[in-house]
């Protein structure tokens, strides 16, 4: 293993930024797993961590194939994690709307530029992701419509789903996109909260990564990596059924992500938050299995409460 | 009439809702919409709102038309001080055309753009971020130069940025609205959280000034006195970022013509009590923005020039 400097920059009144990279074997550029790009993706770093130190044990065992070259980055943004904000503190802006980046641009273009020439040219490349809506998923590998997409390889993380996505114009700056336009097959791997550092909530993902890198032949057969695959369905991000909230008030979610349900079965109810009267409650309107759940305890009207398979 | 496009309940007994004032006179038919406040840190745009406001009604009866005005469409970020819309962690002006059966966000940008539609001209009233401080400008895409740069001769400002189309401004009000064939026009001025008098009665002359060549505005505005903006196109615009991290400490201004080589200002340390770098005009040009906010770090954006 090799602990590189990928970027770094003084800071006016705080310690130099900087990202760290593992490097494990040498060779094809073969495959790069970026962790914490927002300062609340506090799992994302976690399973990179996990994963840092269970490819470290690989390598010393001499399980990784010959020829081979993986990247960890298990933060690309430590300074909003350490001051607890999401996005660069100073002007709020998304470093997973920055790419490809522009080295001579402004700050958060420029940590984009450093990480992307440092992940760019891989075979593969996997972002452990969160979305912009807080809610929790079912575990699935997310897939931007490019072009470039490829689906089969995507099977081989054997998480339930594979979903796949129109691109909208924000996308052309994220991360998934970009890497796909420079010919990396881009995988964006959702699941659970954000803060669950468990070493149950986090395993699933860190298996599922072992898993990955044994399927593309970068490790020899590892008895975590056959654990408990799944065939991945693979699903159209239009075909899921999107539930909003009819009313405001306290969100009482019924269910939780991964759970299936029938048709007209309660999911949420909403309460009046001075009466504590129901002023809704919302059923499923089919069969399914709860894709996205929202995990606030207050819902806005019209807010996404649910995604239904 | 004030008038509410759009509302609904949030969690707690409140109602969000966004609001217009609408006054017509005369018979004319034409509507012309100023709207403002979608970021919630920019506030230059409600002193607009306010004075344009007075004037027309001073003289009512010159009014041939409709005039409607927005002043807040992100209602709650100005209220609370966030950029964004709170909540949602999300700009508004990244979410046009907005979708009606979406999100409250999403639903309010749709409801805005319902409204909008048929107007005769829209003007998208921004002031800079609280980074950067703005001499009064028109910004139009290449797309719609053609179209909208003669509309925007008329606003009374120094300057016109004619720039290259970004994916991601296609979500913005204005690309939503000039798509649809409702011109719409932004303009950006001043500074983040503060308003500036001067310029804002400059942009209300200009308002006027561009409605009476509209025929909607029939008293008599001195068109000698209207300034005769420079219009940047192509590649003219000159960046200039930090090249280290530190404060920015600047006697400049901007709104002026600068030589190259001359100072824009240093980046310095307080801890070290030492200069960390100079920073030199790397071009000679109009400087139309120059950093406000202090602590920058290395990219951060000090200044831009229109190259002569």
């Amino acid at each position: 293993m090799i602990k590189d400097l990928i970027f770094s920059m003084e800071s006016p009144y705080r310690d130099t930024f900087r990202i760290w990279g593992y490097r494990f074997g040498s060779g094809e550029k073969s495959l790069a797993i970026v962790g914490a790009m927002r300062g609340d993706e506090v799992k994302q770093q976690f399973i990179c961590a996990q994963l840092v130190a269970a490819l470290k044990e690989l390598e010393s065992q001499g399980k990784l194939i010959e020829g081979h070259e993986i990247l960890v980055i298990p933060s690309a943004n430590p300074f909003s994690m350490n001051i607890g904000k999401r996005f660069w503190a100073l002007d709020g802006t998304d470093i997973n709307r920055m790419f490809p980046g522009y080295d001579l641009g402004e700050t958060t273009q420029r940590i984009a530029s450093g990480l992307f020439e440092a992940i760019k040219e891989y075979r593969y490349g996997i972002q452990m992701a969160s979305s912009y809506m807080s809610g929790n998923y079912v575990p699935h590998v997310r897939i931007t419509k490019t072009g470039f997409e490829d689906v089969d390889t995507a099977r081989l993380f054997g998480l339930p789903y594979v979903s796949l996505r129109d691109p909208k114009p924000f996308d052309t700056v994220m991360l998934n996109y970009n890497w796909q336009i420079w010919s990396t097959k881009a995988y964006s791997l959702y699941g659970g909260k954000n803060d669950d550092v468990t070493r149950h909530g986090s395993r699933q993902m860190v298996d599922t990564l072992l898993r990955f890198i044994n399927r593309c032949g970068l490790s020899e057969t590892l008895p975590n990596a056959v654990s408990l695959a799944y065939e991945s369905l693979v699903i159209d991000d239009a075909e899921l059924v999107k539930i909003n909230a009819p009313a405001a008030g306290i969100l009482q979610n019924l269910v939780k992500a991964g759970d299936t349900v029938v048709a007209g079965q309660p999911l949420a109810r909403i309460i009046d938050p001075y009466e504590n009267t129901t002023l809704a409650q919302v059923d499923a309107p089919r069969d399914g299995v709860v894709f996205y759940t929202l995990n606030k305890p207050l819902a806005l009207q019209h807010t996404p409460l649910f995604e239904i398979y | 009439m004030i008038k509410t496009i759009y509302e609904t309940a949030l969690p707690v007994g409140e109602t969000f809702s966004i609001k217009k004032h609408v006054i017509t006179n005369g018979t004319g038919k034409k509507r012309f919409c100023v709207v403002s406040g979608t970021h919630g840190d920019e506030l230059e745009g409600q002193f607009i709102c306010f004075l344009l406001q007075q004037e027309i009604m001073k003289n009512i009866e010159l009014l041939d038309g409709t005039l409607e005005v927005y002043p807040a469409l992100n209602p709650m970020g100005i209220d609370s001080i966030t950029r964004g819309i709170p909540n949602f962690d999300l700009d508004m002006n990244r979410i046009f055309p907005g979708d009606a059966s979406g999100t409250i966000a999403e639903q309010a940008a749709a409801a805005v753009i319902q409204d909008l539609k048929d107007a005769d001209m829209v003007i998208d009233i921004h002031s800079s971020n609280i980074f950067l401080r703005e001499v009064p400008q028109v910004r139009i895409s290449e797309m719609t130069a053609e179209l909208l740069v003669p509309y925007a001769r008329k606003l009374n400002t120094e300057f016109i940025w004619v720039h290259g189309a970004a994916t991601v401004l296609e979500s913005t009000l204005a690309h939503s609205l000039n798509s649809i064939g409702t011109p719409t026009l932004v303009v950006e001025l001043g500074v983040g959280m503060r308003i500036n008098h001067y310029y804002g009665k400059k942009m209300v002359k200009g308002i006027m000034n561009l409605m009476a060549s509209m025929d909607i505005w029939k008293g008599h505005v001195d068109s000698s006195s209207i300034s005769d903006p420079i219009i940047s196109t192509g590649d003219q615009v000159c960046f200039v970022n930090a090249p280290a991290s530190g404060i920015f400490s600047t006697e400049t201004h901007n709104e002026r013509i600068i030589q190259k080589g001359d100072s824009l200002g240093q980046i310095i340390s307080p801890l070290a009590g030492q200069v960390i770098e100079d920073i030199i005009s790397p071009c000679r040009g109009y400087l139309f923005t120059i950093r406000a906010y202090p602590v920058c770090y290395e990219g951060s954006l000090l200044a831009r020039i229109h190259k002569i």
